[in-house]
């Protein structure tokens, strides 16, 4: 009896806490979720410039190549805990000591370390949209940014909705990380509160609901969304010129067998 | 800008040479193509036609020759390949129409984002052509939601839609089921009469035959016979051309 006892006070006591932390938990793992896929989304349209005819072009191309690859392996190869301090403390120690705020320090880390794995998400994406896609949009004269903002990514996006989804709630939990450099996500207020009330599996276990309770919200809002992508199966007729009364909805589509 | 002429040069070909690797697909092609004319290209699979065809859109860099249009060269480096493309559309086997847009936006995107024409103004020209060719009943449709056919007549409207002075054809008919491609060569014959400059790499040989003004036939990377439709199918001169054509045609039956 007592452990519910124990729970209810923590939570009475200390429901701001844990609100807080929640809030900042989902704030930075929601924005360094969007800033990675734009970081993605970026990376894959200078990844499939065209081949230029001058050697210049193709030479700084390279280059570049060489960078967007070191940036994914690094960031993939190492711990996000390691990058934290290596990117908090690198910063201090490069500008005499002072150190970044927290809360944006978070938001670069966990957005610069998921742009690294939507790099990879968004190549693929793109590879499994159709190479005549592409052709369709050059032949037309687009250039290659119209072309990739107007056709591809949205084909790409659609396509990689699961998968972002899953680095979103991947964030949520990964954002724990954030502690070492002092980031007061739920993580963090939970050990806090545990170093007070010295109750460490009650809070625990509290904020191992609350994680749950994000991830799995977030996972079914993002599941209707993906189905709200998949577009309606039926579509509008039009009537003759004259009158567009003559409107009929058409189910499924003019595809054989369909 | 030219000056008033009978005939007026559009294309002029020379030496064109493609490439991929060691394989040599492209062996030398020159030819001359007038404002006007419907070209049907012919031959056998692997013959290199639409690697030709492509090379004229830029989709594929040839690796040596010229191709002029209109007297500039298009592999030049300060070439707008892109005002070119407008003026050069092209329709594809495949169709590509743009999957995430309706039949409607599919011919306005372009012209507001290439043409920068106002979204009214794009509007009312791409329903002046999906009405030429058939279509503007299905305007709102995506195209997975149409038929092979339905698309490819889309893709044509799209291409006309950038007031294209050319258009590539790169069998256009060859991904459809047969009952489909009445409905698509219906269209291109009314605009051959209509006088647009068309390039029609095809197997329909009755569609060469009847529509076209010249038929190119393509063997092993060169142009092995250049000449009218009659005499093509009438009196062939090269020998591989008759061969080619007894196997088609005997196909047909």
């Amino acid at each position: 009896m007592q452990f519910f006892v124990d729970i209810g006070n923590i939570i009475s006591k200390y429901y701001l806490r844990l609100l807080s932390g929640l809030g900042y938990t989902m704030l930075i793992a929601l924005i360094g979720t969007v800033i990675g896929l734009v970081i993605g989304l970026f990376m894959g349209i200078i990844r499939t410039i065209p081949e230029s005819k001058k050697k210049s072009v193709r030479a700084v191309r390279k280059v570049i190549d060489f960078i967007i690859t070191a940036y994914v392996e690094v960031f993939r190869g190492t711990p996000m805990m390691v990058q934290s301090m290596v990117i908090f403390w690198g910063f201090a120690f490069a500008n005499g000591g002072q150190t970044l705020p927290l809360i944006p320090a978070g938001i670069f880390i966990v957005s610069i370390n998921t742009g690294a794995y939507m790099t990879e998400i968004v190549r693929g994406g793109i590879i499994s949209v159709d190479k005549g896609q592409f052709e369709g949009a050059y032949s037309v004269g687009m250039t290659h940014f119209q072309a990739m903002i107007h056709v591809i990514i949205p084909q790409v996006l659609k396509n990689i909705l699961p998968s972002v989804a899953n680095e979103f709630v991947i964030n949520i939990k990964d954002t724990s990380v954030l502690n070492v450099i002092g980031v007061m996500e739920l993580y963090y207020q939970a050990y806090k509160i545990q170093t007070m009330t010295y109750k460490t599996f009650q809070t625990f276990l509290i904020i191992s609901v609350i994680y749950f309770a994000m991830t799995f919200t977030v996972t079914r809002i993002l599941r209707l969304i993906e189905k709200k992508l998949t577009g309606k199966k039926d579509y509008v007729i039009c009537g003759s010129q004259s009158s567009s009364d003559a409107e009929i909805r058409v189910g499924g589509g003019g595809r054989n067998g369909d | 800008m030219a000056t008033e002429r009978k005939s007026e040069v559009v294309f002029e070909i020379k030496d064109l040479e493609k490439s991929f690797g060691d394989h040599e697909v492209l062996k030398g092609i020159s030819m001359t193509v007038e404002k006007g004319e419907v070209v049907s290209i012919i031959g056998a699979s692997g013959s290199g036609k639409s690697t030709f065809l492509r090379c004229l859109n830029l989709l594929e860099t040839p690796s040596g020759g010229e191709i002029l249009y209109r007297g500039e060269n298009i592999l030049d480096e300060k070439f707008d390949v892109r005002s070119y493309r407008t003026k050069v559309g092209m329709v594809f086997q495949q169709f590509n129409l743009y999957n995430n847009m309706s039949a409607i936006d599919n011919c306005v995107k372009p012209q507001m984002l290439v043409l920068r024409k106002s979204k009214a103004e794009a509007t009312e020209n791409a329903l002046k052509y999906l009405e030429k060719v058939g279509m503007s009943e299905y305007v709102n449709a995506r195209p997975d939601q149409l038929s092979g056919g339905q698309k490819q007549r889309v893709a044509i409207a799209r291409s006309l839609a950038m007031d294209s002075e050319v258009i590539l054809f790169d069998e256009p008919t060859s991904a459809l089921d047969p009952e489909m491609v009445g409905e698509v060569l219906l269209v291109m014959k009314s605009l051959a009469e209509s006088g647009l400059t068309m390039l029609v790499v095809t197997h329909e040989m009755q569609f060469a035959k009847d529509v076209s003004s010249r038929v190119v036939f393509m063997d092993g990377g060169v142009i092995a016979e250049d000449g009218t439709p009659d005499v093509i199918f009438g009196k062939p001169k090269n020998p591989r051309t008759k061969e080619f054509l007894r196997r088609v045609l005997n196909e047909d039956i």
